[in-house]
């Protein structure tokens, strides 16, 4: 069965490069007139030649999610139980080099934090933690699982990359979502941001959806960190992988996003700062090449800026979000990026409503499989 | 002769059914059957919190329609079995459209797992439409397994696109003695008026009332639609010609001869 990096290797970057250095208004108008865009017709809505062709883009995005999606959309709030990491990645504030307040959730403290999220109306979870398999096990999580299952009707987690087996077990235990980024696609670049800690092994991480879909997870979602890398060929690829899991799992719901990198703990700076037209273009980009994918859209981004870019293909946003350990319900600690939205929950969704969308708080329950 | 449509023993007046999805504002949907005169509208179990029940859609559909529980999100027999077990036991009443979907991209029905669930289904006492792939072989199938009516795609759901099928669904209704009920692709009144035409019994469709800028207004055009369909398949349509026909080609001749 051929990997998500074997497929990789049939995409032939050169030819693509080549064909996309001629691209004009009408290459991109051809496109933009298809139901069906190629991966080539991919490439070419990311390249520079597109961008005079922003709105005309936005426009057939915005129509083909309201097709696939009508109205809708979709809300989460995250929990984060533990920022434990033995991972050194410079981007985030929970690496093991910073000097933050640490905190690691008991099951009580997991209790009182969900209750306090579940009370603003919030049926679908996103649970995080650092990657420390001592400190925050599989079988933590697996516990974690099982407190928010009572409180919650869906449960995505975003931890570290999981094997096969227990992918499986935290499936059974009520989680049908699996969130997971590559941070980048850049093999090398990856190998040089996280030597020394778990997070090392490329491949390993890569392969976490596919391997997440294969023990039964319902909804996978993926991507890049953007400000790391060159956006273009991060925004290129991530759609591919979704494209590849789609194909591959033709039941899975398959969804990608477009965080960009915000202030944090460290002092890592980068030269890759996306703009937000550029942010703009891969999103409209990704929307006609995958009309079927959700797309996510976080509080790294601001209040005026996510209602600006909601119509063109988001489909799920968070909301009510602390990026703290206990940040809900107690004494909180150290953030892992500084969140650019601060709205409640009921906020969000009256702005939504007022907006023209409909917030969908429901969308799954653990009652249908269990 | 009184033109009756009868699923599963209940009489049911209007052939237009309508969805509750997609709406910008669920407050809509009261304004949207008013003006469809519809008596039956699907919802998605899955978007009812039975947790929360003030803030369900179920909320917005006045008393008196028929609340049609449809299993979307599920993914083969078991699991819609189970929702629709779950929207009966909380309250939902009695019918139920199987909805069994594997297929993120298309959205197409899974024939298979679908008449799996129907049997269950219908011997646990459930009304049950089947959401399906128009052929002929699974329809009969589902007949067998004891549905109320068939519901054929026009084409895949959301998509639009209008009567895709139109052969396959002529083979249904000709040869499926149950309702069929044309479901999903259907975009335009036009498309609606189209199967009516056919002699579908009954036309049920969404996002093309949902994601109209004016949805009450589009609600009374697929009425109107609906209503003209269903009258031009009963007064019988005018053979289709493909070319121009002279009133008498062939003995038109006579005439000319008889004037000289």
């Amino acid at each position: 069965m051929m990997s998500f990096t074997q497929f990789l290797q049939t995409v032939s970057t050169e030819t693509l490069k080549r064909r996309s250095d001629g691209v004009t208004a009408s290459t991109i108008a051809s496109i933009l007139s298809r139901n069906t865009l190629s991966i080539e017709d991919f490439y070419l809505l990311l390249s520079d030649g597109a961008s005079g062709m922003l709105e005309e883009m936005a426009q057939k995005a915005r129509s083909v999610t309201r097709k696939q999606f009508g109205n809708s959309i979709f809300l989460f709030t995250p929990l984060y139980i533990s920022n434990i990491c033995d991972n050194h990645c410079p981007y985030c504030s929970f690496a093991k080099q910073h000097s933050i307040v640490r905190k690691h959730l008991s099951l009580d403290e997991i209790k009182q934090e969900a209750d306090s999220i579940a009370a603003k109306g919030i049926r679908h979870i996103l649970v995080l933690t650092g990657e420390s398999r001592r400190s925050a096990s599989p079988e933590y999580i697996r516990s974690a699982v099982e407190i928010l299952r009572e409180r919650f009707s869906s449960i995505t987690i975003e931890v570290y990359a999981l094997t096969s087996d227990e992918y499986k077990m935290l499936i059974d235990a009520g989680v049908d979502g699996l969130t997971i980024y590559q941070e980048t696609y850049n093999r090398e670049l990856f190998k040089s941001l996280h030597s020394g800690g778990p997070k090392a092994d490329y491949d390993f991480r890569i392969n976490a959806p596919q391997r997440a879909a294969e023990a039964g997870m319902r909804n996978v979602a993926l991507g890049a960190l953007y400000g790391l890398d060159d956006w273009r060929m991060e925004a290129f690829v991530s759609g591919l992988h979704a494209y590849y899991l789609q194909n591959k799992f033709p039941s899975l719901e398959v969804s990608v996003s477009f965080p960009r990198l915000r202030p944090q703990a460290g002092e890592f700076s980068t030269a890759h700062i996306v703009s937000d037209r550029q942010f703009v273009q891969m999103l409209a980009a990704t929307r006609l090449f995958l009309p079927y994918a959700g797309v996510t859209l976080s509080t790294r981004e601001s209040k005026r800026f996510r209602s600006a870019v909601l119509p063109i293909g988001i489909t799920k946003i968070s909301a009510g979000v602390s990026t703290a350990v206990g940040g809900h319900s107690g004494d909180s600690s150290t953030a892992q990026f500084e969140i650019a939205d601060s709205r409640s929950v009921l906020q969000v969704k009256s702005d939504l409503l007022q907006e023209g969308f409909q917030p969908v708080m429901h969308d799954w329950n653990y009652a249908y499989v269990r | 002769m009184q033109d009756e449509l009868i699923i599963g023993g209940v009489n049911v007046r209007s052939r237009l059914i309508t969805g509750s999805g997609k709406y910008h504002d669920d407050s809509i949907i009261k304004d949207v059957l008013e003006a469809a005169e519809c008596d039956i509208i699907t919802v998605a179990v899955r978007r009812v919190d039975f947790d929360r029940p003030g803030e369900s859609v179920i909320n917005h559909v006045p008393k008196g329609k028929i609340l049609l529980p449809n299993t979307s999100g599920a993914r083969n027999a078991e699991e819609a079995i189970r929702i629709a077990r779950l929207a009966r036991a909380m309250g939902c009443g009695n019918w139920i459209k199987i909805e069994v979907i594997n297929d993120q991209k298309y959205l197409f029905p899974d024939n298979v797992e679908t008449i799996r669930a129907t049997e269950v289904l219908a011997e646990e006492g459930f009304i049950v439409l089947p959401y399906m792939f128009p052929d002929l072989v699974s329809a009969r199938k589902m007949v067998d397994a004891g549905a109320a009516a068939v519901m054929p795609l026009a084409a895949p759901i959301g998509s639009n696109k209008g009567v895709q099928m139109k052969e396959m669904i002529g083979v249904l209704i000709s040869e499926i003695s149950l309702p069929v009920i044309v479901d999903a692709g259907i975009g335009k009144p036009s498309h609606a008026a189209d199967v009516m035409e056919m002699g579908a019994s009954a036309v049920l469709l969404n996002t093309a009332i949902a994601t109209s800028p004016d949805p009450v207004c589009m609600a009374r055009a697929f009425k109107h639609a609906v209503l003209a369909g269903r009258e031009a398949f009963l007064a019988g349509l005018g053979p289709v010609a493909a070319a121009g026909v002279a009133s008498s080609p062939l003995t038109g001749f006579l005439d000319s001869l008889d004037e000289q």
